[in-house]
């Protein structure tokens, strides 16, 4: 009952902007066919021998209903004898997917299981359906702004005054550049599987790329933007993860089974842990949560050598790192920029962060340990450390 | 090309637009981009994508657009489950000239041919339903995927014409003389019957066969294999056998002479020869010569009555003419069939397939009901066997029926049908019986063929309840029921009975009760005049052979050893009494049922047919011969004065619905239009009852 869990691979759709590439193509397709290109290129991995598809979603209505993790399995051709559910954490569902199945995995219940997460904020707004108990303002559970990630946002720059804008800025063309140099150098690509998108206008497409991006993009340019969250602030379209519609997979497995099928093994999981913060600063989650899993894993901050931090926000990753005392332009963060640039699918994002790392880890083996986290609406964070497979240096140090 | 006009008289046409968009070849493995134009006339799949005038030069400006483009091939594909259903066929109806044919024609072609001219290699990627037009535009492409789902056809000898838009010359040097028969004649005349995208495959149809969830991106991607080299398609050379060529021609003559009893039918002559001259053509020489056959079939009355034929029967599947409000209908929670022969329980068996409610069987006798248990609960076991259905459905539909020698098993039924001997005193009884039993409520039907439902409901205490409702065999192959309605039966009965036949994926027919309907009706009368001829001495093969040009499913003496001499015997003797001396009461057949002999016809092991002699040797030697051309003239003219009366008599509303009888109660060909189309054509309608049934240009060249 105590075995290795293993990420063998990872994929994901092409992000595109809602309203746009993906507006007439429905989630469960985008997610269908992301879990089938994983299928595809992992053959060792036979459909009949996964345990489990674990699919996240954070609006579980319409084409992103039904049981997304039951129902995507059955139309993506697995056999009906695989289960599957869907799950829930927001942003961090796919990253909650990803823990869920590896705690399965651990404890030796599950050999090989799915995770992945979808969203399509075109056919589902943010905050679709929602319905808050009017006892959140009744008894000032929490403040007005906490049910607007934007304004989180803006409360963030308030409580660290010295992240300023212009740093928010500067981060966000950064990360445009790294994910027009990682576009460029064909990084990015690699572990994109081709959607084919419907347009009764247009005739079909094909969603080869992400959609998102600006390259380009610069400090003045940001800075003539609005910000719509409140008068003089600082969260800005430029600054800020757009609305988007994406889907991502990842295959993990015991490393033994990893072994015995000869599949290749891209991130080993060392620790993992969820903690909360006020809802109002959400965007400050990962914070708690990653001193939780380096503690878990007997580690600090210093023996990461790769972080992958979601960019629901540059404040938030700001805020991470102004913790931690890690440089904004540190080269160790987000190598091929993040999601202000490609995108953030809510529930889907988790994985994207892993896919990084997983390459991260490739082109570099003098690196022993990543990171991947996010925050996470109504005030969380995620996080999971990871080893790298392929480090080929003398351990500083070995996790717990 | 644009300067094309839709006839005058024919529907707007729904335009099928051809977008393009440029596909990044990078991530399948090519360089440069494909140009893919989709087919999509902006409606969901219940509207296929065809092509008229309009859709055809749309198609043209697309791939015009394609050829201008920097990409480095070419594809087509369709919307959603639907990739096209050929020819927009609203408009053909309308044609008044042969050079109006000929232009559309021409159009097909100056726009499909050139997938197979361009310089940049071309694909078809078959996403969905591809029939007719919509095949053969995928044909002039030079690579075809197809999406596991989708079914491919070429139905157009089935509906009088030929794959005139080059399937029917580019076919058969693609996939070979053989499949190209299969698929353009047999699969045609075997019912229309579609190719799944194995056969497609199997055939060369498809080069390669996807699953429908990512069906395009694994298209894309074989496109890009095929564009790098790293997949080669090879096509055999088919032209050089002769001796193949000609013998599938003669595969393909044998079926249709079978198919059609002998007769000559145009499109399927048209097809063979165009089949036959593709070995040797040039393309371009094939398609002008398919160009000229269209046209001439287009502007031919069998055409125009096929075409007239095809959308009745679309027509009428979904709109029961006289039908009641479909409100009126009650819940039909239980069935009852009184009797367990072979009718009743093909009865049973079809009511409880389709209603999926608990169905009770009657007999007399123990023996009997078990004998009509055994029979349903075989049938469905057939059904598991032959996978087409679940060992569960079986399973719970066969809890559902059970049998009884005791009719108050009938006391909580809400429709019971009676399936008893044809004599009207027993059916009588039987219902007076029946209303002691069940609820006020219970909606009681007959499925007799020929007595009067009139007489049976006067006996009974709610005559507004019972109806006729009769079946043709075999009940679950034939699509027609007639609903016969007496002066009493009320809106709720009627409705019930209609609702019931809509489950049970029936065609219906609302006719005043009369006796023997509309099909038996005809049949008898036409029938008779063919018994009638040999008793006046016309030699059988004569007789028999007189209705040989409409191309009928079987001769009339076949027809007459299907149904039996007792049952066709006792309806004429019905229908004598009942509708009059037109209908004779024949001597020859008096002898058959007397000497027990069954048909005029005997079928050895491999079913090769002869002559019965016992047949023979009832004969009486008349002594007024006919010859075929007069028995064919007189038995259209009974059907015609017969036809004509019917009309009169208000058994059925309007011509069409006596067309409908007999497409589907009989099964005769779409070319006749039913039959009445054929008898306006031939000038008898005229002959007989001074007038035509169907005003020019509705079910013929205007």
């Amino acid at each position: 009952m105590n075995e290795r869990v293993v990420l063998v691979d990872a994929v994901r759709s092409p992000f595109g902007k809602a309203g746009s590439l993906y507006s007439q193509t429905r989630a469960d397709d985008i997610m269908v066919r992301t879990l089938r290109g994983l299928l595809e290129r992992n053959p060792k991995v036979l459909p009949e021998a996964i345990d489990e598809v674990a699919i996240a979603a954070a609006t579980q209505t319409g084409d992103q209903g039904m049981n997304i993790g039951r129902s995507v399995s059955l139309l993506a051709g697995i056999p009906d004898s695989v289960p599957g559910y869907s799950i829930d954490r927001w942003c961090a569902g796919a990253l909650t997917a990803v823990t869920t199945v590896s705690g399965a995995i651990a404890m030796g219940q599950y050999d090989i299981a799915i995770a992945g997460g979808v969203e399509h904020m075109g056919n589902h707004p943010m905050g679709e359906g929602m319905d808050p108990n009017p006892r959140y303002l009744a008894e000032k559970l929490v403040d007005t702004d906490a049910l607007q990630m934007g304004m989180t946002a803006e409360r963030l720059h308030d409580k660290f005054p010295h992240l300023t804008k212009a740093r928010a800025d500067a981060y966000a063309v950064a990360s445009q550049n790294k994910t027009a140099a990682a576009y460029t150098a064909g990084k990015i690509q690699r572990d994109l599987i081709p959607v084919a998108v419907r347009s009764v206008e247009l005739g079909w497409g094909m969603a080869t790329v992400d959609e998102p991006p600006r390259p380009g993009t610069t400090v003045e340019g940001l800075a003539a933007l609005k910000t719509p969250f409140r008068p003089m602030g600082n969260v800005t379209a430029g600054n800020a993860a757009g609305l988007n519609d994406g889907a991502t997979a990842a295959i993990l497995a015991s490393e033994s089974k990893a072994n015995e099928l000869g599949l290749g093994i891209k991130a080993k999981l060392v620790s993992f842990a969820f903690a909360g913060v006020a809802p109002e600063i959400m965007g400050y989650g990962p914070v708690p949560s990653t001193i939780k899993a380096l503690a878990k894993a007997g580690l600090t901050i210093s023996d990461i050598g790769l972080f992958e931090i979601n960019e629901a926000f540059a404040i938030q990753v700001l805020s991470f790192l102004d913790h931690f005392g890690i440089a904004d332009d540190d080269a160790r963060v987000n190598q091929y920029g993040g999601a202000i640039a490609v995108g953030h699918p809510l529930a889907s994002s988790g994985v994207r962060l892993m896919i990084n790392l997983a390459r991260g880890f490739e082109e570099h083996p003098e690196v022993q340990y990543g990171l991947t986290t996010m925050c996470i609406g109504l005030g969380m964070g995620g996080s999971i450390i990871w080893e790298n497979p392929h480090f080929n240096g003398s351990s500083a140090k070995v996790a717990k | 090309m644009s300067d094309l006009k839709l006839p005058q008289g024919a529907p707007e046409e729904v335009v099928t637009a051809a977008h393009v968009r440029e596909i990044d070849l990078a991530p399948f493995g090519h360089t440069g981009t494909l140009s893919l134009i989709t087919l999509d006339n902006g409606f969901d799949h219940n509207r296929p994508n065809t092509f008229g005038p309009n859709s055809l030069a749309a198609l043209n400006e697309a791939i015009t657009v394609a050829e201008a483009s920097p990409s480095v091939a070419i594809a087509i594909t369709g919307k959603p489950f639907i990739f096209a259903a050929g020819a927009d066929l609203s408009g053909i109806s309308f044609l008044s000239d042969t050079k109006q044919a000929l232009a559309i024609g021409k159009l097909g072609h100056d726009v499909f041919r050139r997938f197979g001219e361009s310089k940049k290699p071309t694909f078809a990627f078959v996403n969905g339903l591809a029939l007719g037009g919509g095949l053969e535009v995928a044909l002039h492409c030079k690579y075809r995927s197809v999406a596991s789902t989708a079914f491919t056809g070429l139905p157009e000898v089935f509906l009088g014409l030929v794959p005139g838009w080059g399937g029917a010359t580019i076919l058969p040097k693609l996939i070979g003389p053989a499949n190209a028969v299969q698929v353009i004649i047999l699969n045609a005349l075997n019912n229309n019957t579609m190719m799944k995208a194995k056969d497609a495959l199997a055939l060369g149809v498809a080069d390669v066969v996807f699953e429908p969830s990512d069906f395009l991106e694994n298209s894309i991607k074989f496109a890009a294999s095929v564009l790098n080299g790293s997949k080669k398609i090879e096509r055999a050379d088919h032209t050089k056998d002769e001796a193949a060529w000609s013998q599938a021609i003669a595969v393909g003559q044998g079926a249709v002479a079978k198919k059609y009893g002998g007769a000559e039918i145009p499109q399927a002559i048209k097809a063979l020869n165009l089949i036959a001259a593709a070995r040797t053509n040039t393309l371009g020489a094939g398609f002008d010569a398919e160009d000229i056959d269209l046209a001439s079939l287009a502007m031919s009355n069998p055409l125009r009555a096929s075409l007239y034929a095809f959308n009745l029967i679309q027509k009428k599947r979904k709109k029961v003419e006289g039908a009641p409000k479909a409100a009126l209908a009650r819940k039909v929670a239980k069935v009852g069939v009184v009797g367990a022969g072979l009718m009743a329980s093909q009865l049973a068996l079809i009511m409880l397939r389709n209603l999926k409610v608990p169905v009770v069987i009657t007999d007399l006798d123990q023996e009997r009901v078990d004998k009509g248990l055994a029979y349903i609960r075989g049938e469905l076991a057939k059904l598991v066997e032959k996978k087409r259905m679940s060992a569960e459905s079986a399973a719970r539909l066969g809890s559902l029926v059970s049998g009884s020698t005791d009719k108050a098993i009938f006391a909580d039924a809400s429709f019971v049908i009676e399936a008893i001997f044809e004599e009207l005193e027993l059916k009588k009884s039987l219902f007076v019986e029946l209303e002691k039993i069940v609820s006020i409520e219970c909606v009681l039907a007959t499925n007799t063929s020929s007595l009067s439902v009139t007489k049976m409901s006067e006996v009974m205490t709610n005559p507004e309840r019972l109806i006729g409702f009769h079946f043709f065999n075999p009940v679950a192959v034939m699509p027609l029921l007639e609903i016969a309605r007496t002066p009493a039966t009320d809106d709720i009965t009627t409705a019930t009975a209609v609702s019931i036949g809509k489950t049970l994926k029936k065609t219906m027919v609302i006719v005043k009760d009369s006796p023997a309907f509309v099909v038996n009706r005809l049949l008898t009368r036409f029938m008779g005049e063919i018994t009638d001829a040999i008793d006046e001495g016309t030699p059988p093969d004569i007789a028999d052979a007189a209705m040989r040009p409409l191309g009928l499913p079987m001769t009339s003496l076949e027809l007459l050893g299907l149904v039996g001499p007792g049952v066709a015997h006792h309806v004429a003797k019905t229908l004598n009494k009942n509708l009059g001396e037109r209908y004779r009461i024949s001597p020859t057949m008096q002898a058959f049922v007397d000497n027990g002999v069954k048909s005029f016809y005997l079928k050895n092991e491999s079913g090769v047919q002869s002559i019965n002699p016992a047949a023979l040797a009832l004969l009486k030697t008349g002594t007024s011969p006919s010859t075929a051309e007069q028995v064919r003239i007189r038995a259209l003219s009974a059907l015609a004065s017969e036809a004509r009366m019917m009309l009169d008599e208000g058994v059925v509303s309007t011509a069409s619905e006596i067309d409908i009888c007999m497409l589907l109660g009989c099964g005769w060909p779409l070319h006749l239009g039913g039959i009445l189309p054929y008898l306006d054509r031939t000038g008898i309608s005229e002959e007989v009852c001074s007038q035509r049934f169907h005003q020019p240009g509705v079910a013929s060249l205007a």
